[in-house]
Parts: structure tokens; sequence; C-alpha cells
């Protein structure tokens, strides 16, 4: 029993999701569904910081580093569920399978956060990765739906096909899959820059920078992005990417930290190409969920500079970053989902675009004024969280001596300014042309976007307050 | 005599204070009332620490710091020298007149208009004020966001576009300068504090690294030339207020920037560079006077002769001698009176012609005297007719110039006879000629709110011109301090350089 101690918070989000699942069979009543998941998630989450430990030989940590993750993930679940909850298009399929994935996907990010162990960290990944597919294709009826999950499906099948085989080849090596023994044989071989390393650093690089959207591997997030509900895009903008981020960290600090050589280059390589076409794609989108999705592209370019550091600074500047970041992604896609102009019963889903924004600090004052400042943050102005997310990222970079780097970071931010203030500007500075009767948004949609806007300005004024920096 | 109280905190908030109280507000009209209080309240709390200002030291006065982020010793640290002091001033001023000036202009979301004019008298204050890198650069950067609304929503026909443009050219510098922090940060230590920072002497090539990241936020903001293409959009769109603050505090940014921290933290830099930052501060007089003369617009013409003009007081802080530099800081408070009070004199008589085409005006001496009495003194003033502030400062400039390179003050006083020309062009145009019979029914003169406006403005004007030694005498010893700096030569570089090295 006490070994399964650390366990505890996965135990019981299982029991949570399996839970809804069989709620979901029995009852007909289901919009208590969203509350349920939501409560169980912040219970859980208050709770996390009392499971520290190992497991099973060092095969599962929950350490300050995985409970951080795993707080976003809870972090991601609220938001998910608050902004599901009056989200029309779910609410009419309104199964109980709908937060049952969610909550089965978060648990494998939460494997992965934990993994020290590649086979945990494998198994953690495809739990996640089956749940999202099917989450993309949620709406069966509709088409874009469907497209989006067998996209995904297929392209994240290959992915996860290649990062088995550089487990295989890491194995072969090491003749263990443990992190930890990983690291000291690699340090014991000296085999460093052995080009089986080499290609086995690849085959795990590229699986990764897969499932944070990281160009060139990024061709799937924005079909996906557009294709799945609006809900669920929010969702996978958020915890698959920080999930693997927190596997990337785990990975390579822990296990390959001696083959830093090999895997560096590559991913200095992968976040310029990554800041380019996330920002520059990102220019001429006019549906609003593709631009948030080069958005995210663009911010895994970002974060990737933590990464390659290489130091302990840069990691935990990559946390906060995440941290941040689900706060502004979440309250933007809250917004964008409220506007959203589905009529489910003619079976028509229709994205929020840019000219739909037209006017918005008219209509409704309160989202316009938070998605200004999720828009600034995402861009990096101070005094908004974002601010504190970039510079942290940025003053660990030029520790590490890759201020050049930093200089190409802040050349492509510059260019995001121009997108996400066209927002801005159609929102306040032109007239709506539609005549429809104003609808207040609902509470859920508040008070997601209240948390988020304060947590925004909060850790952008204050951030030692939130952040331990 | 001490205060103990942390004014500048209070003057700094007190604008942010009032847009809490503002947003409580309903009626377009209470709104008003609050927002000039608050700005007047704000300069009421501002007035002790001119009163109570030590002249004869070059140390910071009134001096608040607090732990912000530990971990980084990153401080929320605030003070005054004889550098910023007066700006604060000018700030406070300013957005009072802002706030009367756009009393009826502004219909249109008025809450919105005046929570942003306060905001943005929050930041430019703490920009003034903040003596932490960080903490400096949050205010710089948090400015953009209220200049954007007010010139986007408020603005004129073509408002987005310029709105779009100043944030896109202010950010692509300011986010150079945040690498340029970034770096000075390590080097000097791990800490972000400008006095510390300051007395440390670093390697040169860092020095003109550094120089070129902050030069790239500063130019931008001041603007240099050849990048000041911003400029006249910015402000020919943006309403009367925005255009006020754009003229008035935050061209000076720029160059109060080069002040605080590309000359004293980059001296033997400067020192290098300053030739050829002469030669950019030349190009901008002359240049930006010849496109001031074939300028159709009113309010564009008077934009582009901010280019001029600022080129003037670039061309004063890189003679780096005492009269030049002072010339140049006393020319930027001299140039936020009077194209300020230009920039509300076209607003005034906008109001009530609808029209920016100088063509479309003329006789206005007839139709509106008390209005071209007050214009034919800001006129003068921004000629630099002797009498007037701006004399002063463009006199010290260029005395200080020819110290420091006689040879670049020829074209520079070229520039003063270009800027005599298109502004008694432009009066003659305006204010003489034959009154157009299209805007005659709509001229009305100013009424009692409007010249209550303008006349602190014009009082200010002929104080400063009468009396300069009072502004200057704020200045003399930080002036002095500074230029020591930079002058020092390379004695102790070997020494601190080893301090850098053992840091690093």
């Amino acid at each position: 029993m006490n070994e399964l101690k650390p366990l505890l918070p996965e135990i019981m989000m299982i029991v949570l999701a399996v839970g809804i699942f069989i709620a979901g069979a029995l009852f007909k009543r289901k919009d208590f569904f969203p509350l349920i998941s939501i409560a169980g998630v912040v219970a859980i989450a208050f709770l996390l910081p009392e499971y520290k430990g190992i497991a099973f030989d060092g095969m599962f940590i929950s350490d300050g580093y995985s409970i951080f993750f795993k707080l976003i993930f809870m972090l991601n679940i609220f938001f998910t569920g608050l902004i599901s909850a009056n989200y029309s298009v779910i609410k009419k399929e309104n199964y109980g399978e709908y937060y049952c994935l969610l909550l089965l996907a978060s648990i494998g990010m939460m494997l992965m956060a934990s993994a020290g162990d590649l086979i945990v960290l494998y198994s953690g990944l495809e739990l996640m990765s089956l749940s999202t597919y099917v989450l993309a294709g949620f709406l069966r009826n509709d088409i874009r739906s469907n497209e989006a999950a067998l996209k995904y499906f297929l392209l994240g099948t290959f992915a996860s096909a290649m990062l088995l085989y550089g487990i295989t080849i890491i194995y072969g090596l090491a003749g263990t899959t443990n992190l930890n023994a990983i690291s000291l044989y690699l340090v014991k071989a000296g085999i460093a820059a052995n080009p089986v390393m080499t290609v086995a650093v690849v085959l795990i690089v590229v699986p990764f920078a897969f499932k944070i959207a990281a160009a060139p591997f990024h061709m799937w997030a924005p079909d996906v992005y557009e294709g799945a509900p609006t809900s669920v895009t929010a969702f996978m903008s958020v915890g698959p990417k920080a999930a693997a981020f927190a596997a990337f960290g785990r990975v390579f600090y822990e296990a390959l930290k001696s083959a830093e050589m090999d895997w560096t280059p590559a991913l200095i390589a992968i976040a310029i190409i990554t800041m380019a076409t996330g920002n520059i794609l990102a220019l001429s989108q006019k549906n609003i969920k593709r631009m948030l999705a080069y958005s995210s592209i663009a911010h895994a370019g970002y974060m990737l500079l933590g990464i390659i550091s290489g130091t302990q600074e840069g990691l935990s500047a990559l946390t906060t970053y995440l941290l941040i970041y689900t706060f502004m992604n979440m309250g933007a896609f809250t917004v964008i989902i409220f506007l959203e102009k589905t009529d489910m019963d003619k079976n028509i889903r229709r994205d929020t675009e840019l000219e739909d924004l037209e006017g918005l600090s008219k209509n409704h004052s309160f989202l316009a004024l938070s998605m200004l400042i999720f828009m600034f943050s995402l861009t990096g102005i101070p005094p908004t969280a974002g601010f504190i997310g970039k510079m942290n990222i940025f003053m660990a970079a030029v520790h590490a001596g890759y201020t050049w780097l930093v200089v190409i970071a802040v050349v492509f931010s510059i260019v995001s300014a121009y997108y996400y203030l066209r927002l801005v500007v159609n929102m306040f500075m032109k007239e709506s042309k539609a005549k429809e009767a104003v609808i207040a948004p609902p509470v859920s949609i508040r008070l997601a976007v209240m948390i988020s806007v304060l947590m925004v300005l909060i850790i952008g004024i204050l951030p030692s307050l939130v952040i331990g920096i | 005599m001490e205060i103990i109280y942390p004014v500048l905190s209070i003057v700094t908030f007190m604008p942010l204070a009032g847009v809490l109280v503002i947003a409580l507000l309903k009626s377009m009209n209470a709104v008003r009332i609050a927002a000039l209080i608050t700005t007047c309240i704000t300069l009421l709390v501002s007035l002790p620490i001119f009163i109570i200002f030590d002249r004869s030291t070059h140390r910071f006065q009134f001096v608040e710091s607090y732990q912000w982020i530990p971990s980084l010793n990153i401080h929320y640290k605030m003070g005054v020298d004889g550098i910023s002091v007066l700006f604060i001033l000018l700030t406070a001023i300013l957005s009072i007149l802002c706030v009367t000036v756009s009393w009826k202009a502004i219909q249109y979301k008025a809450k919105e208009f005046y929570s942003m004019i306060l905001v943005m008298e929050t930041a430019m204050i703490g920009i003034f004020s903040a003596m932490d890198l960080f903490l400096f650069y949050i205010f710089w950067e948090a400015m953009l966001i209220p200049m954007f609304l007010l010139i986007g929503i408020w603005g004129s026909s073509n408002r987005v576009y310029a709105a779009v443009k100043f944030v896109l050219f202010t950010l692509a510098g300011s986010v150079l300068m945040l690498v340029g922090i970034i770096a000075l940060y390590f080097i000097g230590g791990n800490t972000s504090d400008i006095i510390e920072l300051t007395m440390l002497r670093y390697p040169i090539e860092f020095q003109y690294w550094l120089f070129f990241a902050f030069f790239a936020a500063f130019a931008v903001k001041v603007p240099m030339f050849p990048v000041h293409t911003w400029l006249p959009d910015a402000h020919t769109e943006a309403p009367t207020a925005g255009s006020v603050i754009l003229a008035g505090v935050l061209l000076k940014l720029g160059a109060y920037g080069f002040l605080r921290f590309s000359l004293p933290i980059c001296p033997d830099a400067t020192r290098e560079l300053m030739f050829p930052m002469q030669i950019l501060s030349v190009i901008a007089i002359i240049y930006g006077a010849f496109i001031t003369l074939m300028q159709t617009d009113f309010k564009r013409l008077i934009a582009y002769s901010s280019v001029s003009h600022m080129g003037f007081v670039t061309l004063g802080l890189f003679s780096l001698n005492q009269t030049g530099v002072e010339g140049g800081l006393l020319q930027m408070i001299n140039h936020g009176i009077v194209t300020g009070a230009v920039f509300m004199s076209i607003g005034i008589i906008y109001e009530r012609t609808h029209t920016r085409r100088i063509e479309d005006y003329g006789g206005l001496a007839k139709a509106v005297p008390v209005f071209v009495v007050f214009y034919t003194i800001f006129s003068l003033a921004a000629i630099g007719l002797p009498g007037t502030n701006s004399f002063i400062g463009e006199f010290l400039i260029l005395s200080g110039a020819f110290k420091s390179n006689y040879a670049i003050t020829i074209p520079a006083i070229l520039g003063i006879i270009l800027g005599t020309a298109y502004m008694v062009w432009l009066y003659y145009r305006v204010v003489l000629k034959d009154l157009n019979p299209a805007i005659k029914e709509h001229l009305h003169d100013m009424d009692l709110r409007e010249i209550l406006t303008v006349i602190p403005l014009v009082l200010l004007i002929l104080y400063i011109g009468i009396q300069p030694s009072v502004p200057l005498s704020y200045m003399h010893a930080s002036v002095q301090h500074l230029l020591e700096r930079l002058n020092v030569s390379g004695q102790e570089v070997a020494a601190i350089k080893n301090i850098v090295e053992s840091i690093k």
C-alpha cells in the first residue's frame, strides 16, 4: 500500500473517470458531469502536494517537478469543464464519455510527467493520445471533426511508433529503460557522440516535437485544432503540449543530459523553424481557431528555448511559461467559444472568424477587455503574465549563452504582435455589422474568463505571489 | 528636509486609483470631472517633490525600495534626480490639460478615454521615477497599450493603420532593449539596480552591443532619422489629447533613456559614437525641416516639425558637455510645452472646422482673434524667439554643439532658419490671407474652458524664457555628475574589469 501512495492522485482520477463513465450510462440527466469533474479535479489538485515519493523502483516519480505539471493538467480540465458546460456542440452530444475522456487523457499526461522509466512514459503518452484522438472526433456527425480525428490519429501513431524505435535503440545500448540508469550508463560508456546514439536521440526528439506541435512536425495542428470541437481544441492546446514538455524535461535533463551535444543543435534548429512558421503563418489566418493554432506553435518555439538552455533555470522558466500560457490561452479560447455561432439543429458549426469580433467592445465590454489583456499577454507586453513568462525564458537562455537565439525570438515576437493586435483592432476599433440581440455570457464562461484574467494580471504584476520566482 | 511617506509611488499610482473610481461612474459628466480631479490631485501631491528637491546633489532623492521578485534580485525601486524630476512636473501638468482639452471633443466612449489618459499618466510618471531596469521596462511597455487604444479608437480616419504602426515600431525597438537589459543584468552581477549598474565599467565590445540595443528602443521613441516614420502618422491620427501626450512626453522618453542608460552605462561607446550620433541629429534637423515645409496638412506639419526639433535635442545631448546636455534637457521640456500647445490649438480649431487642410484655412485673425493671440505666442515660441523658452534651449544646444564640434553647428543653424520659414509660412496661410467662406460660419472664438487650458502653457513658455535659471538649477548637479562619469579616462577600467570577470 505504501508503494501506491505517490500514485493516489492518479488512482483517484481513474475512479473519477470511470465513475462518470458509468454514471453516463445510468442517468438520463447529464448536466451535472462538468460540475462533478471540476469539483473532483479541484479536490485532487489540493491533495497533490501531499503525495510525493517514488514508486515501483523509480518507475514512477512524484516530485515538485511532476506536481507542478499535474497542477497545470488540473487547471486544464478545470477550464475545459467550465467552457464545455454551456458549449452547445458538446451539450447536444452530451455523453458521459466526454468528461471521462478528458480525465483519461489527463491521467496519461500525469503519467508522462511522473515517468521515471521510458515504458511508463510511453504508456502515458499512448493513453493521452488515444483519448485525444477520440475527443477530436467527438462530433461523429460532423465531417470536419471526423477528419480532424483521423488526421491526428494517423500522424500521431506514426510519431508514437518512432518513439518506440528510439526507446528500443536506447534499450539496446544501455540495457535498461530506467531514466536514471540510462544516464549512469551514458556517462560511464562515454558514447555521447556515437552515431547510434544520435539516431536514438532524433527518434525521441521527433515524436515529442510532434506532440508539442513544433515545426516541421506541426502540419497536423492547424487542421486538427480547426476541426475538433472548440472546447477540445482548448484542451489540446495546453494539455498534451505541457505533458510532452514535461517528458522532454525528464528525458533530456535526466537521462540524456550527457548527450547534450546530440540534441541541442537539433532543438535549436527546431525552435527557430517553429517560431518562424508559427508566427508567419498566423499572420494570414482569418479563422481565429486556426490563428490560435499557429500561435500555439509559435509559443512552443519560445518554450523550447527553456529546454535548449540546458540549465535548471531554463527548465523552471519553461514550467512557469507553461502555467502562464495555460491561463492566457484558456482565457482566449473561452471568449472564442462564447462567440461561436453554432446551430446544432441545422447541423451548422461555424467557427469564430476575425470579423465576428468587430464591435465586441460595445456588446460585451468585459469580454473584449479580457480578450485585450489575453492578446497583449500572448504578445508578451507587460504588465501581463505573458511578459513575465517570456522574460524568464529569455533570461535563462541569455544566461546559458544563447543571446543570439533570444534576439531571433524577440524579432518573431514583434511579428506576433501584428496578428494579436488585429483581434484588438477588430474588437475596439470597428463597429459590428450584424444586428443581433446581445446575449449575456453564461456564468461558467464569465467565471473562466474572470479567473484567467485575474491570474494573468496578478502573475504579471506580482509574479512572486503565484510562482516561485 | 526629509519626506517620510512614499511620495513617488503615490504620485505614480494616483491616476490609476482614479481609473478605479471612473470604472464605477455612469454619466459622462461625472467621468470627466473625476478625471479632472484625479489629474489635479496628482499634480498637487507631486508638488512637494519639486519644493523639497535638493538641487545641490546628483544623488537620487525620495528613494523607495521594496523587494519585488526576490529570486531574481529585482526591486521595486523609485527615485528621482535632477534629470528626471522636471519631467514628472511636465507630465502632471500636461495630463490635466489633456483632460480639459478633450472635454467636448470626446463624446464616444468617454469613460474608456479618460481611463486611458490616466493609465498613460501612471506609466509615464513611472518611467521617469523607475530606478530598476525591469521596472523601467515594464512601465515603458505598459504605455503601449493605452496609447494604442487612444490612437486606434478615438483617432481620425486612418487611425488603425497609425496605431498598429506605432505599436510595431515601438515594440521592435523595445524588445531589443529587453535583450540588452537581460544581458546587462548578468554582466553587471545579477542586479538591475540602475545605480549599481552605472558604477561599473564594462568591456568596450559589450558597451557597443548594449549601446545599439538601447539605441534601438530610444531612437525609435525620440524619433531619430531614419526610424521616425511612425511619428507623423501617429501624431496626425491621434485625438488632440493623444497628440499632446505623444509630443509632450512620449518623445522625451527616448532622449531621457539616452541620458539615463546609454550615456552612463556605455560611456566609452558613447564617446566613440558621438560623431555619428551628431550627424544623425543634424540629418533629422534638416531633413525634418524640409519635409515639414511641404506639408499640406496642418497637424501633419506640426508632427514633422517634431522630428526637426527632437534633432536639436539629441544634438545637444550628444555634444556631451554641460551646456549642450542641459540645453537638450531644457529643450525637451520646452518642446513638450510648445508642441503640446500647438497641438491643442490645432485641436481647438479642428473642433470647429473639421478640416486639417491648410488651404481650407485663412484669415483666422479676423474671425477668432483670441485664438490667434494664443496661436501667435505658440508659433513664436516654436520658432525660438528670444523671450520664449525655446530660444534658451536652442541657444544652449547650439553653443554646446559648437564647443564639441563647430562644423556640425553650421547645418544645425540652417535648421533654425528653415524652422522659422515653415512656421511663418504656416502662420501666413492660416491666420492671415483671406478668410475661407466655407469655414466662416463654423468659427466661434475660444470659450473660457479652452482659454484656461492654454493659459498655463503661455505662462510656462514665458517663465522659462525669462527665468531659465530656475529649471536649469535642478539639472546642474546631476548633469555634471553624468559628464564626469562619461569623461573619466580609462584609468579605473582595468580594475573594474577584474571585478566584472570575477562576478562572471
